[in-house]
C-alpha cells in the first residue's frame, strides 16, 4: 500500500496505466521529436500577426498617437481595453499555481505549468499597451523613480497609474520566478535523458545544475509554498490596482467602490476561459488527454460559472446603485448611454456573453463536454473584452458637455496593435509548447500514486473493507 | 570540493526507500544524499535533515521591502522634493500602501529565489555529478559515501538486502564546478588529462 490514500470516489487525475517513467515519456517526448505540420502552420500565422503588430506600432510611433481614433472625449479606447483584458487573462495562471496550491487542490498539477506560461505571455502583451499609449515611448522610463538631473523630480506616488507600474512589473517578475523555479527539475529531467549534445548542453544550462537532492527538494518545496503565499495576495492586488485606475477617478460609471472585487472576479473568469482554450488545443495536439482530463476542464468550468455569476451580480449592483444613488449623471451613464444609446450594443454583448451564457455550466453534461467548453471559453473572452470596452468607452463618450459628445471606432493601427499582441502571445506559446514541458512532470509524479487511475483501482480492495478491520490491520502491519 | 568514493544504489519505489533510509542510519553508514525525481514528502525527516530556514530569509527580505518602500516614498515627498500635488498631504499613508505591498512581495520573492539558488549552489553553467541519469526520471538513487572505516563490499550487500538494485561504486566530485553537461569534464579528470598531455 502506498504512503498516502485518496478515496476512489474522487475522479483520477491521471488516466491510463502509468508509472513514473511513462509520465516522463509522455510529457517529454514531444519536446524531443520534430513538431507536426499544425505546429508550423500555427507558428507562422502567429509570427505574421506579430509582424503586422510591429508594423502598426511602428506606424503609431512614427506618425504619433494621432493615427489612433482616440479624440478629446475618448482618451482611452482599444489600447486600455486591451491592456485590462490581457492583464485579466494573466490572472488565472498565478491563481491556479498559488491559490490552488494553498488549498491543496491536486488537479492544479495537470494545468499549472501551461497556465503560468499563459500568465507570463499575457502580462507581456498587456504591458505594451500603456507604454505605447504614452505616445512618446522613448520617454517611457520617466515612469520609474530614478534619480534624474531635473531636480530630481520624482514620480507621483499618489497616482494609481504609478501603482500600476509597480503592480504589473512585480506581478511579472514574481510569476516568472515562480514559473521558472518549477521548471528547473523538469529541465534536469530533459537534460539527463537527452540523446543529442546540443540538447544536453542547453537544458543543462537551463536547469542550473539541478540534481534532485533531497535537501534541494526540501528547499524547493519551502520556496514554492512561500512564493504561493506571496502570490496569492499579489494576484488579488494587481487587478485591484488596475481597477483603481478607474475607481479613483470621478467619471460616472468608474467611480464605484465595488470595482476591485468585481475586476478580480472578472479577471479570474476570463483567465480560466483562456486556460481552457489553450489546454483543449494543447492536449489534443500533444496527445495529453490522459493528463489534462475532462475532470480538469470540469473543475475550471465550475470556477467559470462561479466567477461569471459574481460578475453578473456586480453588473446588477452597478445598475441598482446608479438608480439608488440618485446621481443624475451616473443614472444617465448607466441607463441612457450604457444599456442604451449608440454604444448600447456592446453592453448587451457583454451581458449575453458573461452572465447568461456561462449559466450552461450548471449542467454536468455541459461542463464535461469538450466542444461546449471550447466554444464557451471563446465566448467568455469576447464577453470580457466587451466588459472592459463598455466600462471605458461608454463612460467616456457622453461626458458632462453635450457639445463634446463623440463616438468611437478604432483605426487600423489600433486593431493591428491588438492583433500583434495575439501574435506575440501565440508565438511565445508555440515556442513554449515545443521546447518546454507543458505539464509539470515532477508534480504529476508526486500525485501519481494517490490519484493515478491504475493506482486507484488497487485501492478498491480497501474501500470495501470494514473501517475497524482496516484500522486493525494497519496497526498490526508488519 | 573534493573527490570522494561512493556506493550508489537504485530504488524503484518510495515505499521500499523509506525503510532503507532508516536502516542506513541505524547501521551508521554515511548517507551522502538521496536523489529523487520529485519531492518525496517526509524523506527529509527520515534522513534526519533539519528544517530549512528559507522562510525566515523570505520574511526578512519582505520586511526590507516594506521599509525600503515606505522610507523612500516618505523621504521623496517630505525631504527631497516636497511638492504640492493638489493640496494632498505629504505623508498620505493609504496612498503608499499599494506600492509598499508590491515592493514587499517583490523583495521577498526575488530574495528568496536568489537565496535558494545560493544555498543549492545553482546557476546557469553550474554542473554537478549525476550519479544515475534516471535520478530525475523514475529512480530513487541512494548514495552512500565511503570513508576509511567503511568496506565497499559490505555496503553493497547491505544495499542489496535493503532492496536496491544496479548497485555500483563511483569516484566523483562531491561539490559543484563550472562545466557543460554535454561533456565529461569533472575537475579531477581534467587534471589527469593535463598531466597525461
Amino acid at each position: 500500500m502506498h504512503l498516502k490514500y485518496e478515496s476512489t470516489l474522487r475522479e483520477p487525475l491521471v488516466d491510463g496505466v502509468k508509472d513514473y517513467h511513462q509520465v516522463t515519456e509522455d510529457i517529454i517526448s514531444p519536446i524531443e521529436g520534430k513538431p507536426g505540420k499544425l505546429w508550423y502552420v500555427g507558428f507562422f500565422i502567429s509570427l505574421s500577426l506579430l509582424g503586422f503588430g510591429a508594423f502598426s506600432v511602428f506606424w503609431q510611433i512614427y506618425f504619433g498617437v494621432g493615427v489612433w481614433n482616440l479624440n478629446k472625449t475618448i482618451g482611452w479606447g482599444w489600447d486600455i481595453t486591451n491592456f485590462v483584458w490581457w492583464v485579466g487573462i494573466g490572472h488565472a495562471g498565478t491563481l491556479i499555481s498559488a491559490i490552488l496550491l494553498l488549498f491543496r487542490q491536486g488537479w492544479r498539477t495537470g494545468v499549472n505549468r501551461a497556465a503560468e506560461a499563459m500568465t507570463i505571455f499575457a502580462v507581456m502583451c498587456a504591458g505594451q499597451f500603456p507604454i505605447i499609449h504614452m505616445g512618446r515611448v522613448w520617454m517611457a522610463f520617466f515612469i520609474l523613480p530614478y534619480p534624474n538631473t531635473r531636480g530630481p523630480v520624482w514620480v507621483n506616488f499618489n497616482s494609481p497609474l504609478l501603482w500600476d507600474v509597480f503592480a504589473i512589473s512585480t506581478y511579472f517578475t514574481v510569476s516568472l520566478l515562480f514559473w521558472y523555479s518549477g521548471l528547473l527539475p523538469d529541465f534536469a529531467t530533459i537534460r539527463d535523458r537527452a540523446k543529442t549534445k546540443l540538447r544536453k548542453l542547453l537544458y543543462g544550462v537551463a536547469s542550473f545544475g539541478w540534481t534532485g537532492s533531497t535537501k534541494h527538494w526540501q528547499r524547493h518545496e519551502a520556496l514554492s509554498l512561500v512564493l504561493a503565499g506571496l502570490s496569492t495576495p499579489l494576484v488579488l492586488s494587481v487587478h485591484t490596482i488596475v481597477s483603481f485606475d478607474f475607481a479613483t477617478s470621478v467619471i460616472p460609471g468608474w467611480h464605484t467602490t465595488i470595482f476591485p472585487p468585481y475586476f478580480v472576479a472578472g479577471a479570474i473568469f476570463s483567465g480560466f476561459a483562456m486556460v481552457n482554450t489553450l489546454l483543449i488545443i494543447t492536449r489534443k495536439i500533444l496527445h495529453l488527454e490522459e493528463y489534462i482530463t475532462v475532470g480538469h476542464m470540469e473543475a475550471m468550468n465550475k470556477v467559470i460559472v462561479l466567477t461569471g455569476s459574481v460578475v453578473g451580480c456586480a453588473y446588477l449592483t452597478e445598475l441598482f446603485m446608479a438608480w439608488y444613488g440618485a446621481n443624475p449623471y451616473e443614472f444617465d451613464t448607466f441607463f441612457k448611454y450604457r444599456a442604451a444609446g449608440p454604444l448600447g450594443w456592446s453592453y448587451w454583448i457583454m451581458m449575453t456573453c458573461n452572465v447568461i451564457s456561462p449559466q450552461v455550466f450548471w449542467f454536468r453534461k455541459m461542463r464535461r463536454s469538450v466542444a461546449v467548453t471550447f466554444i464557451m471559453s471563446i465566448i467568455v473572452n469576447i464577453g470580457m473584452w466587451f466588459e472592459r470596452f463598455v466600462i471605458i468607452c461608454t463612460s467616456l463618450y457622453r461626458d458632462y458637455l453635450p457639445s463634446s459628445w463623440s463616438y468611437y471606432r478604432p483605426s487600423w493601427p489600433e486593431v493591428g496593435f491588438y492583433m500583434g499582441t495575439f501574435g506575440l502571445f501565440f508565438t511565445c506559446y508555440f515556442l513554449f509548447a515545443k521546447y518546454f514541458p507543458v505539464i509539470a512532470v515532477a508534480e504529476i509524479k508526486s500525485i501519481l500514486k494517490t490519484s493515478g487511475e491504475n493506482y486507484k483501482e488497487k485501492m478498491e480492495v480497501y474501500e470495501g473493507q470494514d473501517t475497524e478491520k482496516f484500522a486493525h490491520e494497519v496497526a498490526h502491519a508488519h | 570540493m573534493a573527490v570522494k568514493k561512493f556506493v550508489v544504489g537504485l530504488f524503484d519505489d518510495e515505499a521500499v526507500l523509506f525503510p532503507a533510509v532508516k536502516k542506513v542510519r541505524t547501521a551508521g553508514y554515511k548517507l551522502h544524499d538521496v536523489y529523487t525525481p520529485f519531492p518525496v514528502h517526509g524523506l527529509d525527516h527520515a534522513m534526519g535533515l533539519r528544517e530549512t530556514s528559507l522562510h525566515t530569509a523570505g520574511f526578512i527580505y519582505g520586511i526590507t521591502g516594506t521599509t525600503t518602500a515606505l522610507s523612500f516614498m516618505s523621504w521623496v515627498f517630505n525631504v527631497d522634493w516636497p511638492l504640492n500635488i493638489g493640496g494632498k498631504p505629504h505623508f498620505p499613508l493609504p496612498a503608499f500602501i499599494p506600492i509598499t505591498f508590491e515592493l514587499t512581495v517583490l523583495f521577498a520573492a526575488v530574495g528568496m529565489v536568489m537565496t535558494f539558488c545560493w544555498l543549492c549552489q545553482m546557476m546557469p553553467g553550474v554542473k554537478k555529478h549525476i550519479f544515475h541519469p534516471r535520478q530525475t526520471d523514475d529512480k530513487f538513487v541512494m548514495v552512500i559515501e565511503l570513508t576509511e572505516k567503511t568496506n565497499a563490499e559490505e555496503v553493497k550487500s547491505f544495499l542489496t538486502a535493503a532492496g536496491a538494485h544496479d548497485i555500483n561504486e563511483q569516484k566523483a566530485e562531491a561539490g559543484w564546478w563550472f562545466g557543460r553537461f554535454d561533456k565529461d569534464d569533472e575537475p579531477y579528470l581534467r587534471k589527469i588529462q593535463t598531466a597525461n598531455a
